[in-house]
């Protein structure tokens, strides 16, 4: 698991049932994009996150795949909208393996 | 006067590209969080020969760079700040003590502390940068190692710090006992070093606005530092961004935390007195 | 191995295709692009895509991509050694079917993305970004 690897989220507090808002996400992440060499000339090897999902209570808001042409530290921004209050879900799929997770709960108005 | 003429280095004419196509310092404002409102041009302190205005870095990038620094949660420098955060209630070396120990709470406590560094210490008799008064702490206080001058940790404390102070104007004394030191500044600042023949004030005084080859060059003021580039992905301290400029002009660097860095670091911030404290900034 | 002829028009033939071996990354856009739509023909309304015109750094450059409608959208960096860059696929509680990210460019090149649509049907835009190096060499 790449070091100091953290995920960011931001989410409103509250939203209006059926009415779009906006989730801006962030992970520290080194993207390693497998095109660099290092010091020896050696080429350092890929190890990337890959894909990226933002779930509410089992639903689909988005999924994303990530190619290394993505920078370091990974932000997506993008708009959901709920029915209810809930959990969102967020994930974060890791080349190594690994799966970082943040949740965060939302009230409907 | 010490400042150069620029048509005296021939080699310089061919770098430097007398931009027709400038967007020059452009008229944004820079509020970060909505809330912080930045001072990003000032009148020049009145000990500053060569420029009538000063103004930010910020104001030299454009849009979509800009926009990285309005707002903490987009800022790719912002990781440090936690990182910096928790090291300072973290205890460390024989003493069993953190900074938090003796200095408690940091947002109090470091209020400001940027804004007037470097600055004189009276018990060292020397000016110190805050990089080696976080060192000083370490060594003295704590009984622990001393950081690196500019790696990962000391940038990471320093932007923590410096965090405090955002949005107070730069405020570093030029005279009493620090006169000495800003003055080998000054020097340092007017000097051309390297095969390119550039000193400081070549680029970042007589063609801050132009553009040397791609590159928009600003009055090179360092009230963002540390600062996140783009280029490197990460905060960088500003002696390691001396390093590189100096590096640039083809000669031999100083170290970070030499005595030259130390002075020439008193003198450039205080070619920033007026203007905010903008740490974590963002920079290409 | 005797050199005939033929066989050293042969070698001939091999290196020129070794030479144009830089010109496989286009290839591969097209690959990309043809196993997204299947080889469906292309529209070019209802797709926004907004990338800065001049990036001062390839390592961070912003991009969003907007498709009412859209099923998913692909971002390809035509120009970089690999030119995928990200594919949003939009779920049922999307508040649009728009998203932003920020993606690295090799060197000056055209960003390409496609939306898939509800009904099947596929939508291109292409920008160009031009990259600067930034920041000198410090």
């Amino acid at each position: 698991m790449a070091d100091n690897v953290k995920p960011k989220v931001r989410v409103p507090k509250t939203a209006t049932a059926g009415e779009a808002f906006t989730i801006k996400t962030l992970i520290s992440h080194p993207m390693e994009s497998g095109q660099r060499k290092d010091g020896d000339g050696n080429v350092i090897p890929r190890s990337i996150i890959n894909r990226f999902t933002c779930d509410f209570e089992g639903e689909n808001v988005i999924d994303m795949t990530m190619e290394p042409a993505i920078s370091t530290n990974p932000y997506v921004e993008f708009e959901a909208m709920v029915p209810a209050n809930g959990t969102m879900t967020f994930t974060w799929y890791d080349d190594d393996g690994s799966v970082y997770t943040e949740t965060k709960d939302i009230e409907v108005s | 006067m010490k400042r150069t003429g620029l048509l005296q280095a021939a080699g310089l004419i061919g770098l430097i590209a007398m931009a027709t196509t400038a967007t020059a310092q452009d008229d944004n404002q820079l509020v970060v969080n909505g809330e912080i409102e930045m001072i990003t041009d000032a009148p020049a302190p009145e000990n500053i020969g060569g420029l009538k205005t000063i103004y930010s870095g910020w104001r030299f990038r454009q849009s979509e760079m800009q926009a990285l620094q309005m707002d903490d949660f987009e800022n790719p420098g912002a990781y440090a700040i936690d990182e910096g955060v928790e090291m300072w209630a973290t205890a460390e070396g024989s003493e069993g003590k953190s900074c938090a120990s003796c200095h408690e709470d940091i947002e109090d406590s470091m209020a400001g502390v940027r804004a007037v560094y470097p600055k004189w210490n009276e018990s060292k008799g020397q000016v110190m940068t805050l990089a080696q008064q976080i060192n000083d702490c370490r060594t003295e206080q704590m009984g622990a190692e001393a950081w690196k001058y500019d790696g990962g940790d000391m940038t990471s404390m320093e932007a923590a710090i410096s965090l405090q102070s955002r949005g107070m104007p730069v405020n570093v004394a030029t005279d009493g006992p620090v006169a000495e030191t800003w003055a080998k500044g000054e020097e340092i600042y007017y000097t051309r070093y390297g095969q390119l023949e550039l000193s400081c004030a070549n680029c970042h005084e007589d063609n801050y606005d132009n553009y040397i080859r791609a590159d928009h060059l600003s009055q090179g003021q360092i009230n963002g530092f540390p600062a996140f580039r783009i280029k490197t992905g990460k905060l960088t301290q500003t002696h390691n961004r001396f390093k590189g400029c100096v590096r640039d002009t083809r000669a031999e660097t100083f170290s970070p935390g030499s005595d030259e860095f130390v002075a020439l670091e008193l003198y450039v911030a205080s070619r920033g007195n007026g203007l905010s404290v903008e740490a974590p900034s963002v920079r290409p | 191995m005797k050199f005939t002829r033929r066989n050293t028009m042969l070698m001939a033939f091999g290196a020129t295709a070794a030479a144009m071996l830089p010109a496989r990354a286009m290839a591969s856009v097209e690959d990309i692009v043809a196993a997204f739509t299947g080889g469906a023909d292309v529209g070019s309304e209802g797709l926004t895509l907004t990338a800065p015109e001049i990036a001062e750094n390839g390592n961070t450059v912003p991009i969003e991509v907007s498709a009412p409608g859209a099923v998913s959208i692909m971002v390809l960096a035509t120009g970089n050694p690999t030119p995928g860059a990200a594919t949003f696929n939009f779920g049922p509680l999307a508040g649009s079917q728009a998203a932003s990210t920020r993606i690295r460019l090799a060197g000056t090149q055209d960003v390409m993305a496609i939306a898939k649509m509800a009904d099947g049907s596929f939508v291109q835009v292409t920008q160009e970004v031009k990259v600067t190096i930034g920041g000198c060499g410090g």
